[in-house]
């Protein structure tokens, strides 16, 4: 009921565990596929090893979820080490990756792709990192970084990860489609903040945070629904999905997987599970057969 | 925020800092304490009553080296608790290894009468002396400034052999000791419970920073039994950098301290 296609990579439910949460370790990866979801993203890696911000790096306050952890990683190189191929694992891998340079950007797709993973996506769009060049932001630096890690991947498809602080959205999914992206992943968290008032000052340690959570998904259902409508490319619609109705929601905009990241701290590992159950539940209601039937239908 | 109440020195370099708040809270379980500006840590509730509680803090580092140089009336940031919490089974052994006697201290006070080994480097490290001192206390030193010359694991294989009333270990301390004192543990067919420790960022299972195999130790523990610890192979041998890298225990520790 719930199987989907997203390139040539089949997952026997839409729902993708979110790059940066948990997904740190091999053993992490199986753990997060047994508990149901059908592809799971790696926290994204770059070509050094970062220790990432101070603490506090996360903060949650009802359906506000902030976080600036500042990309901490092992680097790809001692990734490489670890994880040695991520195409024999119970679950398919999506890796994520990034860097501060262009150049940079090729050479970690193409260490990423000898550990074959299903899919590289690209993280041009950290709320909280200085890349040095605002790669999410300007049409030609993300079609610059698009070409440069589909060159480095061989056949294994990427979806360039997008941000909504940007003026035009579309523009941007126009120029990472043009460029050659087999996929987009919509959307990274919303630059935000939160301050104590006992403190009188910011809680995040780097100030300025992502928002994730319930808060999030009408600003990415805006924006995925925007990009479906310019672009050819499958979506990866995330931000904010909690529940069943959020992921229904999602591919009614036109997604054709529903990232999850934040909904686990609201739900635990098990919210793969729960919101599959919950479309299902919802599908058979409605006696909708397949995702494809509902697919888009959002739109006039 | 809450604000310190009051201040108590345990050992030389270690202070309890007392809150008078309530907070929900089970043996073992931990908060996060946070210092506008400096950082934000896992600390272990290490006292709990109805109105107060206190964590127990080792100047050691950058943040508990500013936290102890808090006073009465200052406020730290305090969100938890978080964590799973011990099984509180009697007829238990509770041992703690230095600061870790902070860990097991709140699950001490909810136990009737346990036998307690309390070990320290020395007897200026020594905590709780006197909060215990009713208690069936065995304090071991590792120099013999105090109580009995050497480790908690001796003491503890004596307490095994000599009392066969006792149903259930319980443990932290630093990962070698705790890896010992499970295998005197086997040894005496003996369950145990130990609370471990990792570098710790968000404790609500979520950054994947705290990660021991396939555990989030933040959620899944901190406290985890002897079956499940058997089933951990980085226990005794690796842990993870801030940075999330596999390193040995060892550089850890040196990255850490």
């Amino acid at each position: 009921m719930l199987q989907t296609k997203l390139c040539n990579i089949k997952l026997k439910n839409p729902t993708i565990l979110a790059s940066g949460i948990l997904g740190v370790t091999k053993e992490s990866i199986g753990r997060i596929g047994k508990s149901g979801a059908g592809a799971v993203t790696l926290k994204s890696l770059c070509h050094e090893e970062r220790l990432g911000n101070a603490n506090p790096a996360m903060f949650s306050d009802d359906g506000a979820f902030l976080n600036a952890v500042g990309l901490p990683g092992q680097g790809i190189d001692s990734a490489v080490k670890e994880f040695q191929r991520l195409d024999n694992l119970s679950v398919p891998v999506i890796g994520s990756i990034y860097g501060y340079r262009i150049k940079q950007f090729g050479i970690v797709a193409k260490k990423m792709a000898s550990l074959k993973p299903s899919m590289i996506e690209v993280d041009i769009s950290c709320p909280h990192l200085d890349y040095g060049k605002p790669y999410y932001a300007d049409t030609q630096l993300t079609a610059e970084v698009t070409k440069v890690v589909k060159k480095n991947a061989g056949r294994i498809p990427v979806s360039i990860k997008l941000s909504p602080n940007v003026y035009d959205i579309k523009e941007i999914a126009h120029a990472a489609e043009k460029a050659g992206a087999d996929a987009i992943t919509a959307i990274n968290t919303a630059t935000a903040m939160a301050i104590d008032v006992d403190a009188r000052k910011p809680v995040l340690a780097n100030k300025i945070g992502g928002l994730s959570g319930p808060a999030l998904k009408p600003i990415a259902l805006r924006c995925v629904y925007e990009i479906y409508e310019t672009v050819k490319i499958p979506i990866i619609g995330t931000g904010g999905v909690t529940y069943g109705k959020d992921a229904l929601e999602m591919i009614m905009a036109g997604s054709t997987c529903v990232g999850i990241g934040s909904g686990i701290y609201y739900r635990g590992i098990g919210i793969f599970k729960k919101v599959c159950d919950e479309m299902e539940a919802w599908m058979r209601k409605n006696k909708v057969k397949s995702l494809k039937e509902i697919r888009g239908c959002a739109h006039d | 925020m809450m604000e310190i109440g009051r201040v108590v020195q345990e050992a030389r370099g270690i202070k309890s800092f007392f809150f008078k708040n309530y907070i929900n809270c089970k043996p073992g379980q931990f908060v996060m304490v946070w210092l506008p500006g400096v950082d934000e840590k896992p600390m272990a509730v290490s006292y709990w009553k109805k109105n107060e509680f206190a964590f127990t803090s080792s100047a050691i580092g950058n943040f508990t080296k500013a936290l102890n140089m808090l006073k009465k009336g200052d406020k730290v940031g305090i969100r938890g608790p978080y964590g799973n919490s011990f099984s509180l089974k009697q007829n238990a052994c509770v041992v703690g290894g230095g600061v870790g006697m902070a860990s097991v201290s709140a699950l001490i006070d909810a136990l009737k009468n346990p036998v307690v080994i309390n070990g320290a480097r020395s007897k200026e490290h020594l905590i709780y002396r006197k909060r215990y001192k009713n208690k069936n206390m065995i304090v071991t030193t590792d120099d013999g400034s105090y109580g009995r010359k050497g480790f908690t694991t001796a003491a503890l294989d004596e307490v095994l052999l000599k009392n066969k009333t006792i149903r259930i270990v319980y443990v932290c301390g630093p990962e070698i000791m705790i890896k010992n004192v499970l295998e005197i543990c086997n040894k005496h067919r003996i369950e145990c419970e130990a609370s471990l420790e990792r570098y710790m960022s968000c404790g609500f299972g979520i950054c994947g920073k705290c990660m021991i195999n396939d555990r989030i130790l933040c959620i899944d523990g901190p406290i985890f039994n002897s079956r499940q610890i058997s089933k951990l192979s980085e226990f005794g041998k690796f842990a993870r950098l801030k940075s999330g890298k596999k390193v040995t225990i060892k550089e850890y520790h040196s990255v850490n301290a």
